[in-house]
């Protein structure tokens, strides 16, 4: 259902993963993931190593940061953020690289795989996975399914559907190995359950090479699909429904229709944590775009100033108007280059004017193409007139929480209208007024009690 | 360097635009308009430029004085209503009724419900349907065609009225169709609007708008499907009374009006389930005003009855929810 | 020809008075039963249906003061005064009156002062942009300049200046409905009273970074210097958060914090003379001059009667 299919442009697709200097100091953000922000629990002045525990879980829905660098913390304090906005970030100056004892830092492959499912699944916490897709969401929370709801199939994501994007494919190809043995761990430590590496069609190097991969290690149970090109073949909701023909309802989790999808890296962050003791301290990153001259996929620290990496390769281009973190659909522009990578940074974007300039909006032909265009199956054309007036009641008819903000529609739309950006707030007053009715409902239940 | 550009997500655009979407539906016109030239000769290039500038030219003039916005004739829609209106009309009709045509299309049916994308009604139909009651004379009078190099114009109906002529007068069908073979009527040079003639040039262009992915063909074969099977039960009820479904889809406009006016984005139902429904409705009232109506032709008004239901049909058919039952 | 006449006019007739008939049974049979007082608050009401009051329009305004055992909690910014005496009129009530309200702009970010720092592109409303960033200027506090509050506004007292990029306060169009203040996510906008004769003090600026950084990004900033707190004789001034805030119960219009104020973040709006800046320097300076010396004379006494 639905999708558009924007050329995928993966230019930097030759240039393999290569390590990019540490930056003489590193900020390290204590909100880099889905839930609570994690709580410092080093002081100013202290001595760190490389994986050493920086800042602990704040809640149930949490995770662990550990420092990337190894040197002396300077300060614990906010930091202005990608978009600007104030957050807590600990500042190291970078001395050495001098990793925490007990981190295996060779290139061994360990294919055994350990027994305990707990402990497997407490090492991925210990080891501060999240989910490196972009959503970052606590891995382990993910991976211990709510009473009641059982999984029946792994899904690892290899899609990379969004343009420009190579960092998954590379990573498929030069640590495919690391990536199936953590794919074999998902799979044990969610029952021993049919294991799905979903790869676009797009890929066909790393189609062949981890499906050798697969046969050369043997394990059982995990096998390669090739995908239909599509964006966003990788939206989580999107892979089921391709892979296990089964629709994600509204408001559920995926784990409802029995599916866990965990994207490549998060994966190959499995396998470092699980089998190497080695928590999530970089990631690749693609720097990519026409107008930029030395694409590369970068292996970076966590917490480097984006104005380090861009420097390292060059500057920012005369012709460069727009700085992407992400990809060109779903990611995020750069208002503040100073501003820190953080574990769910995947790529850095160089965009010109022609390439991105908005063109102003007119009327509406009602042609029909958004709504052709909405993989969810919703109808941007009414969405955005309901957001612009503030019809909250008829924006949660028409569904408007269930957009995963895509951007299909604004990229289809022929008389320009920015549909997502008015839909994106009708679909927070809708997730508003549920909380709210649901917070209501909460109370009066209590108050019944009494 | 200068500043940075920051926007919300996505940062980047398909290559479709309004203006490019027109130009195409044009481009799917310009077979059809060459072909009618070459039939009907340079009275038809005079009724089509006509039509074409003062569509243009009223849009233009509208928005700039009267609404007081900047001009929207960039677009193309302007110029398409301008062909279509001018494909509608006899090649006779004198200019100022094409301009009335113009105004009562740009002028009442488009911008007095504000422009492009806000009209319910399709605007060539309404002025088309505007001319044909007010200026029934002209409208009516339906020359053969003399082609562009050609001797004198005979008059004389079109294969529906001459049907519904013959029809009144007693005779049979089988009598009237046999003065007619389909070939003609496919590369027709019988009487008719320049919309009815050349049915193949018209259907070109509606394969091109399809490979383009302009349109949808669902409703055009909706439309077609709807006609040959209500005039197929019809016509074997009785042969005598009833033409057969054939000669239903060659002739008036419904080549015409199924591929151009019914797909027209503006006034036909977003969903594939409402589009078909459109088609369907469209089929057959232009099947009952032909069996049963007092007008020979009823392409124009069977789209222009189903285009005041289109909002209900978007509401009753939406396309399906990802998820939800 | 005739009879066509007369039978035309005698058909249309009764059936106007058929159906005259008809609607007078249906509205009989199907009335509501009200209370007629609410009919009478309603057409006191001005009918602007614009929610200022907090209800769903002037007649559930209606429906709810007639409910109610007083009119504490039922005032419209609208009508003012003069609507609220019409209503506690009609229902005998008592109602106080109310110092009129008039919506304050709390930003002086102009294009000049505060110097575009990247090119939004997105869409143009303050809302999509707050949610997206902190904004086009260094400035993460101030006006995003897309009018939202001039959308909201129902009574077309709000424009934008296209010379400053900020909005525009039209004082006579305005009611005090607060839609604005509910529309700027950026909580600029703020209901103050109007002022004898529309004289009011403000300060121009939320901005809560500290003053270096404040000044680095907007020159009219309010530093948080603390100047005119210290300079009030009159304890209208908080500073709080690096910025300044006037306690409008409490100022008495003298407009000496906005001759010291450092950056001009304070304005006074509508006074008859212009503030000759020096002049009221001058007389605060005397003030403090004399204070010192009776402070130190008071001391000198204090002295002497201890070595006494």
């Amino acid at each position: 259902m639905g999708g558009v299919h924007p050329h995928d442009n993966k230019i930097s697709r030759e240039c393999p993963i290569q390590p990019l200097p540490i930056a003489p100091t590193v900020y390290i953000s204590v909100a880099q993931h889905i839930g609570a922000p994690s709580v410092p629990c080093v002081a100013v002045g202290d001595k760190v190593k490389v994986g050493q525990v920086i800042a602990e879980p704040g809640g149930f829905v949490s995770a662990f940061i550990h420092s990337s660098v190894s040197g002396t913390v300077k300060s614990i304090g906010p930091r202005p953020d990608l978009a600007g906005r104030p957050s807590t970030h600990i500042e190291i100056a970078v001395e050495g690289d001098e990793w925490l004892e007990g981190i295996d830092t060779t290139d061994t492959l360990i294919t055994t795989l350990p027994e305990d499912n707990k402990a497997t699944i407490e090492k991925i916490r210990l080891g501060g996975v999240v989910g490196l897709g972009g959503a970052t969401f606590p891995t382990h929370v993910k991976l211990s399914p709510p009473p009641g709801s059982k999984c029946e199939r792994v899904i690892i994501n290899g899609c990379e559907c969004e343009p420009y994007l190579t960092s998954d494919f590379r990573t498929l190809l030069e640590k495919g190995e690391q990536v199936v043995v953590g794919a074999a761990i998902l799979r044990k430590v969610m029952g021993d359950v049919p294991c799905t590496i979903a790869i676009e069609e797009n890929k066909p190097e790393a189609i062949a090479h981890i499906k050798e991969v697969i046969a050369k290690l043997g394990y059982q149970g995990i096998e390669v699909m090739s995908m239909k090109m599509r964006y966003p073949q990788g939206g989580e909701k999107q892979l089921i429904d391709a892979v296990m023909h089964r629709q994600v309802g509204s408001g559920a989790l995926p784990i409802s229709v029995g599916a866990v999808v965990q994207n490549v890296a998060t994966a190959l962050a499995v396998y470092d944590a699980v089998q190497k003791n080695k928590p999530i301290v970089d990631n690749s990153v693609t720097v990519t775009g026409e107008c930029f001259p030395k694409q590369a996929n970068l292996l970076v620290r966590v917490g480097t100033p984006l104005s380090y990496i861009i420097d390292y390769l060059g500057g920012v281009p005369a012709d460069a108007a727009k700085i992407i973190s992400g990809g060109p659909m779903m990611g995020r522009a750069v208002s503040n280059l100073d501003a820190a990578t953080v574990k769910g940074t995947g790529a850095l974007l160089f965009l010109t004017e022609a390439q991105t300039r908005r063109a102003p909006e007119s009327n509406c032909i009602r042609c029909g193409k958004c709504a052709e265009a909405c993989p969810m199956g919703l109808e941007p054309f009414l969405l955005v007139r309901l957001a612009r007036n503030k019809d909250v009641e008829a924006l949660e008819a028409n569904a408007a929480q269930d957009c995963i903000e895509c951007g299909c529609c604004l990229y289809s739309c022929p008389a320009h209208i920015q549909l997502l950006d008015s839909i994106r707030l009708g679909k927070g007053s809708v997730l508003g007024a549920i909380r709210a009715r649901a917070a209501a409902a909460k109370a009066a239940a209590e108050a019944a009690k009494k | 360097m200068s500043k940075l550009l920051v926007s919300p997500s996505p940062h980047i655009h398909s290559k479709d635009s309004t203006k490019s979407l027109m130009r195409d539906v044009v481009i799917a016109l310009i077979p059809a308009v060459i072909c009618s030239v070459v039939f009907y000769g340079w009275q038809e290039l005079l009724v089509l430029c006509v039509s074409v500038a003062s569509c243009v030219l009223l849009e233009w003039a509208i928005t700039k004085y009267l609404l007081k916005q900047p001009s929207t004739i960039a677009d193309y829609s302007a110029v398409i209503t301008g062909i279509l209106l001018a494909l509608n009309v006899p090649y006779t009709t004198p200019w100022w009724v094409i301009f009335i045509g113009a105004v009562v299309a740009i002028g009442v049916a488009k911008m007095t419900f504000g422009g492009i994308g806000q009209n319910i009604w399709n605007p060539a139909l309404v002025g088309r349907v505007f001319l044909l009651v007010s200026f029934p004379t002209y409208m009516t009078t339906w020359n053969h065609p003399q082609g562009l190099f050609g001797a004198d114009a005979i008059s004389g109906p079109t294969p529906l009225g001459a049907i519904q002529e013959g029809l009144m007068q007693g005779s049979t069908i089988q009598e009237l169709t046999s003065a007619y073979d389909y070939k003609s009527l496919l590369f027709a040079n019988l009487g008719g609007s320049a919309g009815e003639v050349c049915a193949l040039a018209l259907l070109a262009g509606f394969v091109y708008l399809c490979c383009r992915r302009v349109i949808k063909p669902w409703i055009t074969l909706s439309i077609f499907a709807t006609v040959a099977l209500t005039s197929l039960i019809f016509w074997s009820i009785d042969p005598s009374r009833f033409t057969d479904p054939l000669f239903n889809l060659l002739t008036g406009g419904l080549i015409l009006g199924a591929c151009f006016m019914a797909t027209d984005y503006v006034t036909s139902p977003m969903s594939l389930w409402g589009g078909v429904v459109f088609g369907v409705g469209i089929g057959f009232l232009t099947m009952m005003i032909r069996y049963f109506g007092s007008y020979p032709e009823g392409v124009s008004f069977a789209i222009l009855i189903m285009n005041s239901v289109v909002p209900l049909l978007n509401m009753w058919f939406k396309q399906k929810k990802f998820g939800r039952k | 020809m005739t009879s066509t006449i007369i039978w035309t006019i005698a058909v249309v007739t009764v059936l106007g008075l058929v159906l005259a008939l008809v609607l007078y049974l249906v509205a009989q049979k199907f009335k509501v039963e009200e209370d007629p007082r609410i009919d009478e608050v309603e057409k006191a009401m001005p009918g602007a249906n614009c929610g200022g009051c907090g209800f769903a329009g002037c007649r559930a305004f209606a429906e709810a003061a007639v409910k109610a055992p007083n009119l504490d909690n039922n005032f419209c910014p609208v009508g003012g005064n003069d609507t609220m005496a019409k209503v506690a009129a009609i229902l005998g009530y008592e109602v106080k009156a109310k110092a009129p309200e008039v919506a304050v702009i709390r930003c002086n970010g102009t294009c000049e002062a505060r110097p575009r720092v990247n090119d939004y592109d997105g869409y143009a409303s303050c809302q999509v942009k707050a949610t997206l960033y902190t904004g086009d200027t260094g400035c993460p506090f101030g006006c995003l300049g897309c009018g939202d509050c001039v959308n909201a506004c129902q009574f077309g007292a709000l424009s934008m200046d296209p010379a400053t990029g900020l909005p525009v306060v039209d004082q006579e169009k305005c009611t005090a409905c607060g839609a604005c203040v509910k529309a700027c996510p950026k909580l600029l906008i703020e209901l103050r009273p109007k002022g004898p004769r529309g004289m009011r003090m403000f300060v121009s600026c939320v901005n809560k970074d500290k003053g270096p950084v404040a000044k680095k990004a907007c020159a009219n900033a309010c530093i948080g210097c603390g100047i005119c707190a210290k300079t009030c004789t009159h304890d209208a001034i908080v500073v709080e958060n690096n910025v300044a805030y006037i306690d409008p119960a409490k100022c008495k219009l003298c407009r000496e914090c906005e001759a010291m104020c450092p950056t001009n973040a304070i304005h006074g709006v509508n006074f008859p003379k212009p503030l000759d800046k020096d002049a009221v320097k001058t007389r605060i300076k005397e003030r403090q001059q004399k204070a010192a010396e009776a402070a130190a004379a008071a001391k000198a006494v204090k002295e002497e009667k201890k070595d006494e």
